[in-house]
């Protein structure tokens, strides 16, 4: 109990650094840093005024918000299960592993952003863009780091597979899975914030929905505390995604962090 | 139950294992011990199934050993490289008894039997990494026992646990021997251990490993860690094995000239006068 | 012996995987007009490197990418040491920090648009925003690694916390931080070229705009690869030189923040 209170204590931040934004933007009248209460008013109005039967949400939310969210939870979770299989695969034979390790070293470097305008030729502006460009962003981080975690399995671990006849499929799933899986972890966690940037950059520029796009119509518009509601969602919509990985993560790598720290 | 003959081994130009015969009768439990790096975990491998011997022939059961035979269990050194992290106590002993067959609930019967056997009935639903590194080998020792080898193979077991921890699991190899009767080869470095768990004492040269001494112990049964271990039979088989291991014939003084010459990296024996 | 196999398969591999490219394109497989042959992009990279117009962007791009790792680590490393050694003031920036790291650094940019003229000094300022995150991150990892044992012998030797600070905390965090470079400088990359994608001035993402509404893609393509390869560079040259410099430190922070 006490615990609870002195951590709710300790965001005495939050609320101070809210309040004197709202009173040094009042006072100074700055005209790209509307007060807090004027966005939140924005983002209400705009976006969470709609029917309850629509959960709140707005035509506008509707036409915007769910077609970005669809493209990223698409997207990112179905580059991750390729990538991961892939890796996984390649990870197991040496020779494969030292074949490809090169030239997916070098998508890896490649800024993901570099090919959105020749993507852009290929696949015309919209949904299929989006989900190239996320795709094509995620799935090196996670395949270099899901092939590294299959292939530095402990030969111990191996072994005992051998010697207790456990059958191939079980040896993939119950062993060679899980002790790759921090390895992959750090490569989804790199890929959710890299999604989320393919997203957003997709939409800036090659695209007619998405909240990326209608922040970039707000911002030619001078629609300052539209353009601000936009950061706040986008800011939202990370710490949530960032929060619940973190919680997933924190979920399966319990037995990781439990070894590590009596080793 | 086990046969090896001529068994060679090389990594390359470095040969370990220089033609091994050694036979090994149903329900004996053997201890292997040689100086370090003799090739004694080459040898256990190679009856295990993890390694291809460059020469000779290991028959397990009168069948050449060609993969990991069905009916044996190896328990590692490192019990925590060989217990898999990720799973509870359960399921690290259960995993391996899919390919007996079964259902899920005999599994885990067995897994819990085991376990019992072991003296860990409580540590079923922890993870390995809860455990000491004692209580982590036991899991490992009940792994095999729940596997029901015909043939258990055993490396370095108690090499990386305290020495109180190192006599209470030897005493547990011996109870499991008694009630389960199976076959174990145990290897190991430590010579007084060999001769308190074995029914038969061999002993390896250094690399190229041969065998330079097979020797029976009878000890009175059952055996105890304070009293077998003051039996004058015990001091002197110790003795005996000491000599064999660090290079000398049976029954020769320490320090003979030619041992020395023989192991120059065992450190030196007191000095003896020249003939 | 092996190291010599590895690197003759990765060449294998890479020649292999152009080779392949190639012949998709002849045989019409993959139309040469949507992705360009392998030996047309080779070419064309080739000429780029005598091509003054590009070494400019790129060298635009770079040093914007340079000035804005310098920024971020003059305002990370202080204010992630700061958080380090005084729990009271990690405590308090704590849920500012977790509040404000995932806001994706591109949803900033049509306001950095309207904050700065010239779209140069915005560009450095989303790349500041961006490679903070992983500099505080791993500068607190780091100090939080400090043997305790270690400020201790010091201060029995009569040392302030000052000392402590400069002789023990932030030479073992060093690794970490450097770490935190290491991540800080492909992120910056990324955030760089995206910003001229999207805001224009110069730079690699400017070139390759360019490029892509004349339909040269092989242009395009050309100057990816340059980018990827120098992108490669940067980041094996960074931890060559970390795994050099901290020999004695074994253990990698985690990358843990983009």
């Amino acid at each position: 109990m006490k615990t609870i209170v002195s951590r709710i204590a300790w965001l005495w931040i939050l609320p101070v650094v809210l309040v004197a934004w709202e009173v040094s933007t009042r006072a100074a009248q700055a005209v790209y840093f509307p007060p807090p209460s004027v966005i939140l008013a924005r983002l209400h109005e705009l976006w969470f005024s709609g029917p309850a039967a629509h959960v709140f949400l707005t035509d506008e939310a509707a036409h915007h918000l769910l077609p970005s969210l669809g493209r990223l939870v698409v997207g990112w979770a179905g580059a991750c299960l390729v990538a991961i299989a892939a890796g996984v695969a390649l990870g197991r034979s040496a020779v494969l592993c030292d074949v490809f390790s090169p030239l997916i070293h070098f998508f890896r470097s490649v800024p993901p952003p570099l090919l959105i305008p020749i993507f852009m030729t290929m696949t015309g502006i919209g949904t299929p863009l989006q989900l190239t460009a996320i795709v094509f962003g995620v799935s090196w981080p996670v395949l270099l780091n899901s092939l590294d975690g299959a292939r530095y399995v402990d030969r111990q671990y191996l072994e005992t597979c051998e010697v207790f006849g456990i059958s191939r499929f079980r040896r993939l799933t119950r062993v060679i899975l899980p002790a790759a899986s921090p390895k992959i972890f750090a490569g989804l966690r790199i890929s959710v914030a890299l999604a989320l940037i393919m997203m957003i950059l997709s939409e800036f520029i090659g695209s007619t929905e998405g909240i990326g796009y209608r922040m970039l119509v707000a911002q030619s518009e001078l629609d300052v505390p539209t353009m601000w509601t936009a950061i706040v969602l986008l800011g939202i919509l990370g710490f949530v995604l960032n929060a619940a990985f973190l919680r997933f993560e924190r979920h399966v790598l319990t037995w990781h962090r439990g070894a590590r720290k009596t080793d | 139950m086990l046969e090896i003959s001529d068994l060679t081994h090389s990594y390359g130009a470095y040969q370990a294992l220089g033609g091994v015969n050694l036979t090994v009768a149903e329900g004996e439990l053997v201890c292997v011990v040689g100086p370090s790096g003799c090739g004694k975990s080459t040898l256990l491998r190679s009856i295990g199934g993890l390694l291809r011997p460059t020469g000779g022939r290991v028959l397990v059961q009168g069948r050449p050993v060609e993969k990991v035979p069905d009916d044996l269990a190896i328990v590692f050194q490192d019990y925590s490289r060989s217990l898999f992290p990720w799973m509870t106590v359960a399921d690290n002993v259960s995993l391996p008894l899919r390919r007996r067959g079964g259902d899920r609930r005999s599994r885990a019967a067995a897994a819990v039997e085991a376990l019992e056997q072991v003296g860990l009935p409580a540590a079923a639903g922890k993870y390995p990494w809860e455990l000491s590194g004692g209580m982590q080998q036991r899991v490992a020792i009940a792994r095999a026992l729940a596997y029901k080898p015909a043939l258990m193979l055993m490396d370095e077991p108690f090499g990386s646990v305290d020495a109180q921890t190192r006599e209470d699991l030897e005493d547990l190899v011996l109870q499991v021997r008694r009630s389960s009767g199976m076959t174990i080869v145990l290897i190991t470095h430590d010579i007084d251990e060999s001769v308190y768990v074995g029914d038969r004492v061999v002993v390896l040269s250094k690399s190229p490993a041969t065998v330079v001494g097979d020797l029976r112990v009878e000890l009175p049964e059952p055996r105890d860690q304070i009293a077998t271990r003051e039996h004058p039979d015990f001091v002197h088989l110790r003795a005996e094995v000491g000599r064999l291991v660090r290079g000398m014939r049976s029954g020769e003084p320490a320090a003979a000239p030619e041992a020395e010459a023989a192991s120059p990296e065992q450190e030196p024996a007191p000095a003896a006068p020249k003939a | 012996m092996t190291n010599a196999r590895r690197t003759l398969r990765g060449v294998l591999g890479v020649a292999g995987f152009l080779l392949v490219m190639e012949a998709l394109g002849r045989t019409g497989i993959i139309d040469p007009y949507l992705i360009p042959l392998a030996s047309t992009i080779l070419t064309g990279a080739a000429r780029l490197l005598a091509n003054g117009e590009f070494l400019s962007q790129v060298g635009v791009t770079l040093s914007s990418c340079a000035i804005g790792l310098l920024l971020a680590a003059a305002v990370a490393v202080p204010l992630g040491t700061a958080m380090g050694t005084v729990p009271a003031v990690e405590r308090s920036l704590r849920p500012l920090v977790e509040f404000l790291r995932p806001i994706p650094s591109l949803a900033l940019l049509p306001l950095a648009m309207f904050l700065f003229l010239s779209g140069e000094q915005g560009k450095i300022a989303l790349i500041v925003y961006t490679s903070c995150w992983p500099l505080l991150i791993n500068t607190l990892y780091g100090l939080r690694d400090v043997d305790p044992l270690a400020k201790e012998t010091l201060r029995s030797f009569g040392f302030g916390s000052y000392d402590v600070v400069r002789l023990v905390s932030l030479p073992s965090a060093a690794p970490f931080i450097t770490t935190g470079v290491r991540i800080a400088a492909s992120v910056a990359l990324i955030v760089a070229v995206s910003v001229e994608l999207v805001a224009g001035g110069d730079g690699i993402g400017v070139f390759v705009t360019q490029a892509a509404s004349g339909n040269r893609r092989d242009v395009v393509l050309a100057a990816t690869l340059w980018t990827g390869i120098i992108g490669l560079l940067v980041n094996s040259l960074l931890a060559k030189a970390e795994s050099r410099l901290f020999r004695w430190h074994r253990a990698r922070a985690g990358e843990e923040a983009l």
